[in-house]
């Protein structure tokens, strides 16, 4: 029986006990989360690459929207619960959305801890928890201006080095006297605030802050002493405290945090609680891999096994900031019963510090040289008697038995259930394993199936040595990425071969270049189909077994198997007479849904493939060709209305966009391209975020290109400014066969132009006329093949076979 | 055309399928794709992707494998079962080519009817 899951908060913690649930009872629940926070999932622990420019929030989702659905998961995005009725076992969102439960998990994490000082409320002072944080911390830090940090702890640091990532001048106040007492003993902490002031980061230790001022917005921090440090911008990284507040008002036992048993159930049998809220033996957690211990118990938990219990373990801690490190883990105070083990080496800048107790160590803190840190945690929490190795035992594992070893050999030498992924708890034996019984070949492999440096991916070296160890000469990290399992070569390569020799036809090129399968995949047969097209125009014949079914039949498969159609509207430009055939059209289909979409068009939804042929003939009838909105190809040319009617128009940007689109349509690309052209700079057809882009103005045309609104959001990068209209076009024409003949299948303009260059790219079409032109040319050449209205070549008999069935069959009698 | 007298019933001719293509034939119990490979052997599967019902028929042929067009589950023809990391299933029929004509095999049908 399917039972009713909800859960509270949308975490890291609650992520992983999902994924345990569903791997050990797949089909218990019906799962419905609520999150205050208006996203998926993702890896809070990543937030400082985002930061500080290193990652985009993209690769650092853990879950995105498809996994949900196919869970089956209700997910509120942005919905905060703010009532638990136990009596009725329903939970309330402040939307006013109820959810009744059989079992419900809390997993609401904890917030950040605002010191009580006066202008604490004032705009700019911020906290570093999620990303609308740093999403304020990044538009803050586009003023360049000063940011104070405050809070020399791991958060406060790596927030402290993200902002002058992003070119703000930062000043970290701390209460105490060094850094990151918590994990760093003085020494190492000392270090640490070196490295820091040499990269020109100021460091205030001791330094209690007295109050924040400023008008509406922060102007400066005054600390106890009197000092006042000018600022833009504060950030409190002070500490967390754990989200109890709704488990209490419910009439759960709360202390510090929500608490629960050693299988994670609260006061209430039906309600358990898991990651940072929850108190577990007294303690509280804020690193991922208890709470990851937490989410595997709460899952075995619900998926009726009582089995296991969670259990403290020691933690080891990282600071995520480029250039820096550092590692510490277990206990390193001072006592009458511990020993020490201290290894400084001053002019490279490195300090390591075992402490010991009863031949066991049970503290590590290393700092410049940290690659032993693994090794001595695994020693932590094995209890490993080190009396035989005390001698050498700070040199780390490479000096273990003799000789030095180099890397690989130590990472050879570990035992199978050494841990290489702390985050995610996965140990070398694992990793071995997966590698061998499933073929993996490269880092990306083995964190797809075992999760090993997905999260903050510090053991990246460990897990490549662990390939390397495992595969020997067969792992090349350098290696290009190949196609797909059916060749070696890459996009790149096989673009370069099909033109030296000059192969034209698919089974010239697995021929020639060697491809492993006979007839390739569903991945490399339509991206060979599109470089052919692509680079032999006149003497190609598209390969139509080898397009995806949208670009097959000219619509959009849907989720129900049905299509949607999108007919062409020049710049998004309209009349009586067209809107009048459309809806004769969907009249007379029966075609449940019509809406209006981004790029300006109206798309009909939900027609039945049968129906496709007669309904492009009545579109036909009436002037329309396809819109393309389902090819990699020219998508749609965006306009405003521009100088004919705006009062700040200063172009005539709808005429140039139709203009574009007439000039443009039916070429084939290697990912779907779609543009604007706007007819001032207040930008209404939103060019600057466009593939490509127009952003007309008194003096001329401005080109912009490489922008991304989708997955990726990227403003574009300028190309130039051209004076005609003509000059317009016949730069963006170049612009996009460049990207046609040097793109990899599935690669969007942005990608191509980060690989290529931008400097490039401006270089050959804005600098060099002669290039330009050649550009130009071959594009119009290849559009002698392409302008051709696939619809209209449908409705007269192509490709008859796509729409009707072989045979329709009745059972007769049969029943 | 009354299924309850024959076991194998035509469905159409080989040329009917492009290679490396697929047709549906409707029937009372749901579509089954009709798969042609490159070396002209035929195969019927369900076209019902376990996984959440993609049309297989309107996937991409391969080798005597079809990716699913929604969310690119790749399965054998020859065993209806998924290929690499994915787990599934997807019924077979029987289906034979005498000369030019396509045969398909009703008591599977049946079968699936009952
Ligand atoms: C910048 C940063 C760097 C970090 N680096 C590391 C690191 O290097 N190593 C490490 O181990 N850990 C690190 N951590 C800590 C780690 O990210 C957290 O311990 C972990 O994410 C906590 O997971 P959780 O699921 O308990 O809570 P969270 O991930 O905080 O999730 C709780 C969610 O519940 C939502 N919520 C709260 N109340 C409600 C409500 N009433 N209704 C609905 N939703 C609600 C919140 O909006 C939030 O999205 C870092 C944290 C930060 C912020
Ligand atoms: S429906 Fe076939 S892969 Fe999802």
């Amino acid at each position: 029986m399917t039972e009713k899951l909800v859960i509270i908060g949308n975490g890291m913690a609650p992520g992983r006990m999902l994924e345990h649930l569903f791997e050990c009872a797949p089909d218990a629940y019906r799962v419905t989360i609520f999150n205050a926070e208006p996203r998926v999932n993702y890896d809070r622990i990543l937030l400082s690459p985002v930061l500080s420019g290193e990652k985009s929030f993209e690769e650092i989702v853990i879950h995105g929207d498809g996994w949900y659905i196919d869970h089956d998961i209700t997910l509120y995005k942005g919905h905060k619960i703010v009532e638990i009725d136990r009596a009725a076992k329903t939970v309330r969102s402040e939307h006013g959305e109820v959810a009744s439960y059989d079992k419900l998990v809390i997993a609401t994490g904890s917030a950040p801890f605002i010191i009580p000082v006066p202008g604490k409320d004032l705009a700019g002072v911020l906290t570093y928890r999620d990303l609308d944080d740093v999403e304020a911390m990044m538009l803050a830090a586009k003023s360049r201006g000063r940011a104070v940090v405050i809070g020399g702890g791991l958060l406060g640091l790596e927030a402290a080095a993200g902002l002058q990532a992003q070119g703000m001048d930062v000043t970290v106040i701390h209460l105490m006297p060094t850094l990151m007492e918590r994990q760093l003993d003085p020494a190492a902490g000392y270090l640490l605030q070196r490295e820091l002031e040499s990269r020109g980061i100021s460091v205030l230790t001791k330094a209690s802050t007295r109050a924040i001022h400023g008008e509406t917005r922060v102007q400066s921090v005054e600390l106890e002493d009197g000092t006042v440090i000018p600022a833009d911008l504060v950030v409190m990284a002070v500490g967390i405290r754990p989200n109890a507040q709704l488990a209490g008002e419910a009439g759960l036992e709360v202390n510090r945090g929500i608490v629960v048993d050693a299988r994670m159930q609260t006061s209430d049998p039906d309600i358990l609680a898991l990651g940072e809220c929850a108190e577990v033996g007294g303690a509280t957690y804020g690193l991922v891999a208890p709470l990851y211990q937490m989410a595997n118990v709460a899952a075995r938990h619900l998926a009726g096994d009582i089995g296991p219990v969670f259990a403290d373990q020691s933690t080891a801690t990282r600071l995520k900031v480029t250039g820096v490190d550092l590692y510490s883990a277990g206990d390193f105070a001072e006592g009458e019963d511990r020993e020490e083990i201290v290894l400084r080496d001053a002019s490279a800048g490195v300090y390591k510090r075992l402490v010991l107790k009863e031949n066991r160590i049970i503290g590590a803190v290393l700092y410049g040289e940290a690659a032993d840190g693994p090794w001595f945690f695994d020693h932590i929490r094995n209890r490993t008697d080190i009396s035989d190795m005390r001698e050498t035992l700070i040199f780390g594992q490479a000096y273990q038995g003799g000789a030095p070893l180099d890397p690989t050999a130590a990472v050879a030498a570990l035992p199978d259930d050494a841990e290489i992924c702390g985050c995610n708890g996965v140990c070398k034996g694992k990793i071995v394993g997966a590698i061998g019984e499933k073929g993996l070949t490269s880092l990306d492999d083995v964190r797809a199936h075992t999760k090993a440096s997905a999260s903050c991916g510090t053991c990246s070296g460990l897990v490549e040595q662990l390939l390397s160890v495992t595969l020997g000469d067969a792992y090349n990290p350098q290696a290009v990425k190949p196609m797909c399992g059916c060749t070696d070569l890459g996009h790149g390569d096989v673009r370069r071969l099909i033109k030296a020799k000059e192969l034209k036809s698919i089974p010239a090129v697995m021929q020639e270049l060697e491809w492993k399968s006979s007839h390739g995949c569903a991945k490399c047969r339509p991206a060979l189909n599109y470089y052919l097209v692509a680079d032999w125009p006149q003497d190609y014949a598209d390969d139509y077994q080898s397009r995806f079914i949208n670009e097959r039949v000219h619509a959009n498969i849907q989720k129900d198997g049905t299509y949607s159609v999108v007919p062409r509207m020049w710049g998004g430009v309209t009349s009586a007479t067209e809107l009048r055939a459309i809806a004769d059209v969907v009249d007379k289909f029966d075609i449940p849904t019509v809406k209006v979409t981004g790029g300006q068009r109206i798309d009909m939804l939900g027609v039945r493939k049968e129906d496709l042929p007669a309904v492009w003939a009545d579109l036909g009838k009436a002037g329309f060709v396809s819109g393309h909105a389902y090819a990699k190809g020219l998508r749609t040319v965006k306009t405003c209305v521009g100088s004919e009617w705006c009062r700040f128009g200063t172009q005539d940007s709808t005429g140039l966009g139709i203009r574009i689109e007439k000039f443009m349509w039916g070429s084939w690309t290697p990912a779907k391209v779609k543009m604007a052209v706007s007819g001032c700079p207040r930008n209404c057809a939103e060019a600057t975020c466009k593939d490509v882009g127009i952003i007309c103005v008194d003096s001329g045309f401005e080109i912009h290109f490489a922008g991304a609104a989708g997955l990726d959001i990227k403003g574009t990068e300028v190309l130039g400014l051209v004076k005609t209209e003509d000059a317009a076009l016949e730069h963006i024409v170049a612009l996009v066969q460049m990207y046609r003949e040097q793109g990899h299948y599935l690669e969007r303009i942005y990608k191509w132009a980060k690989r290529v260059g931008i400097d490039e790219i401006r270089e050959q079409i804005l600098n060099d006329p002669e290039r330009r032109k050649a550009w130009f040319d071959r594009f119009v050449f290849s559009q002698k093949f392409a302008q051709v209205d696939p619809w209209s070549e449908r409705v007269s008999g192509k490709d008859k076979h796509e729409f009707n069935p072989l045979a329709t069959l009745t059972l007769e009698a049969a029943e | 055309m009354n299924m309850a007298v024959q076991s194998f019933i035509e469905i159409g001719l080989l040329a009917d399928i492009p290679r490396l293509g697929a047709r549906c034939v409707r029937t009372p119990e749901g579509r089954i794709a009709v798969f042609r490979t490159a070396d002209d052997e035929v195969y019927a599967l369900e076209d019902r992707c376990p996984h959440r019902g993609g049309p297989l028929s309107q996937g991409i042929v391969h080798g005597s494998s079809v990716t699913c067009p929604l969310h690119n589950m790749v399965f054998s023809l020859k065993t209806g079962e998924a290929e690499g990391a994915d787990e599934g299933q997807v019924r077979t029929y029987p289906v034979r080519i005498e000369g030019e004509r396509l045969l398909l095999h009703v008591d599977a049908l049946r079968a699936l009817g009952a």
